[in-house]
């Protein structure tokens, strides 16, 4: 059995009267690509929001290598080891490539190591370093979800929860980012995706978990549910 | 550098006004000047940098007035503590309202603050003490061009000190996206509490300079019509530039002067330059810029910042 990183265990959320995540439990074990699909509203991004701590459950348990975080805010979250790329990117605009790399490693004080994690996130991803000391509003929208992904991992997070990283981007593009999520696994770091592209995404997952109007309706290994025709034909186009 | 600068620029005025080349009603209005960019500068902290849009800089600006005139005039503590005690009064205050206060955004925010303003200033004109509606009285005039140039360094060296610092960087970072900056560990309501705090604080200093130039204060100086002033000079100068609250508070402040003749028509002025600004530039004469990014010393400046790092 593997170490499980992160269990989430039946976990409520509302947004006002709206019953968003209807008990929710799901688990990442470490060294896994996990991944939530499901259509648009089914609650995963919510799933993840209230992982970061930018949601609250009302009720249920969230623990992270063994200990409660649900009721911790989102920026001590992140100094467990969990780290977020948002929906939307959300890079900060009218700062260079360069400061929003240092403010992914806001919580950090080790010179040498913030400046090493820089060159690693250089060598994931060239293109950055080519445009190191251009505005981040300027970039093309593949390139910001590639910086988005680099601020993230300047934290030295032990989980990466990734949203919806293809979203609005090329085909092309798509393939490559999602080669790097692949290379960003396999460097040590636990991966829990949320993506609409259902096919995209369980190519690459180990596991994969399918959330449908706030419940969890199927989950199993990402091959067996790619295979299985009730996913193929809700998510996959047949 | 900076002080060098600041201290080339003060002879010069000091210069200029004891060979009398200054007259009196501009060196008033010089004076004036350097209060505004105090408050202008403060202002930029939580506005510009931060990104809080908060309307209720007089509120501050008159605790500090009130505090330290109280002081100096009822229990004859010397200048400098007075104004001090003042800024931090005004700090302390800004630091319990920021607390609730930030938690709301945008519009909501800039209506809060601006209510919580009128209400510092209806709580002041309804205490007997300091002379209510009518006005403190009998204040000492201690401030000269000299104290209110050497604030005014002092607020622009601790102001941009603090931008460039990790503080600083996790204030813009928070203007620039608080979702983000959540994300990325930065704890957002103690440095939005922070950014409010500091630029409370100044406010009050401000208001403690602004308060011993003449002999009587009363709550009618300190109306949300002021804040809207100062919330002038930084969209005018550049939310998010220090150069460009100098620049708006002079602008403003110089414009007021020179149309005191025409009082009918500043306003008209102001809100047409206030259209065309907005329409030609609508970030601010300069935007997020500073003026040492711009023009032939710009090589200097970024060499300096590069050795830095």
């Amino acid at each position: 059995m593997a170490e499980s990183l992160l269990v989430i265990k039946d976990i409520n959320v509302y947004y006002g009267a709206i019953h968003a995540l209807k008990g929710v439990s799901l688990e990442v074990n470490k060294g896994e690509i996990v991944t939530l699909i499901g259509a648009n509203g089914a609650g995963k991004s919510t799933t993840l929001r209230t992982v970061s701590g930018l949601l609250r459950s009302k009720s249920g348990a969230i623990s992270f290598r063994g200990e409660n975080i649900a009721h911790l805010a989102a920026h001590e979250i992140v100094k467990k080891g969990i780290s977020q790329v948002p929906e939307g990117r959300r890079i900060f605009a009218e700062m260079t490539v360069m400061e929003n790399l240092e403010l992914g490693a806001f919580i950090r004080d080790d010179k040498e190591g913030i400046a090493e994690d820089i060159n690693m996130v250089f060598t994931r991803f060239p293109r950055l370093e080519e445009r190191k000391k251009q505005l981040a509003g300027t970039l093309s929208g593949g390139e910001q979800q590639m910086l988005a992904m680099g601020r993230a991992l300047m934290s030295r997070p032990q989980l990466l929860l990734l949203d919806e990283p293809s979203m609005g981007l090329a085909p092309l593009l798509i393939k490559e980012i999602f080669s790097i999520i692949q290379d960003i696994n396999r460097a040590g770091t636990t991966i829990l995706l949320v993506e609409q592209n259902a096919n995209m995404a369980l190519s690459i997952a180990h596991r994969a978990y399918v959330l449908e109007t706030g419940r969890i309706t199927l989950q199993g290994a990402a091959k067996t549910l790619a295979a299985s025709e009730e996913v193929r034909k809700a998510y996959l186009g047949g | 550098m900076f002080l060098a600068l600041g201290l080339i620029v003060f002879a010069l005025l000091q210069g200029l006004m004891a060979a009398k080349i200054i007259g009196s009603f501009w060196q008033l209005n010089i004076t004036i000047i350097g209060i505004n960019i105090i408050l202008a500068a403060s202002l930029n902290l939580i506005n510009g940098y931060t990104g809080q849009f908060s309307l209720g800089h007089a509120g501050f600006m008159a605790v500090g007035a009130y505090v330290s005139v109280v002081l100096t005039t009822n229990f004859q503590v010397p200048f400098v503590p007075a104004l001090l005690v003042g800024g931090v009064m005004a700090g302390l205050l800004g630091f319990l309202i920021g607390l609730p206060t930030l938690r709301l955004k945008g519009d909501y925010l800039a209506i809060a603050t601006l209510g919580l303003g009128e209400i510092i200033r209806i709580v002041i004109m309804n205490i007997p003490y300091v002379g209510g509606a009518a006005g403190f009285k009998g204040i000492p005039h201690h401030t000269t061009f000299a104290w209110v140039f050497g604030f005014m360094l002092l607020t622009l060296f601790f102001i941009k000190n603090f931008v460039n610092s990790t503080h600083g960087r996790a204030c813009i970072a928070i203007r620039e996206n608080e979702i983000a900056a959540e994300a990325m560990g930065i704890n957002t309501t103690k440095y939005k509490v922070m950014a409010f705090t500091i630029g409370a604080g100044f406010a009050g200093i401000a208001g403690g300079l602004f308060a011993h130039m003449f002999y009587i204060i009363s709550p009618a100086s300190f109306t949300f019509m002021q804040s809207f002033n100062y919330l002038i000079m930084v969209v005018l100068g550049g939310l998010g530039s220090l150069t460009g609250a100098i620049a708006g508070a002079f602008f403003v402040t110089f414009i007021s002067a020179a149309l005191a003749s025409v009082p009918e028509f500043r306003m008209i002025i102001f809100a047409l330059l206030l259209i065309l600004l907005m329409f030609y530039r609508p970030q601010g004469l300069f935007g997020y810029v500073e003026i040492t990014h711009l023009g032939p010393w710009r090589e200097f400046f970024l060499r300096k910042e590069r050795a830095k790092r």
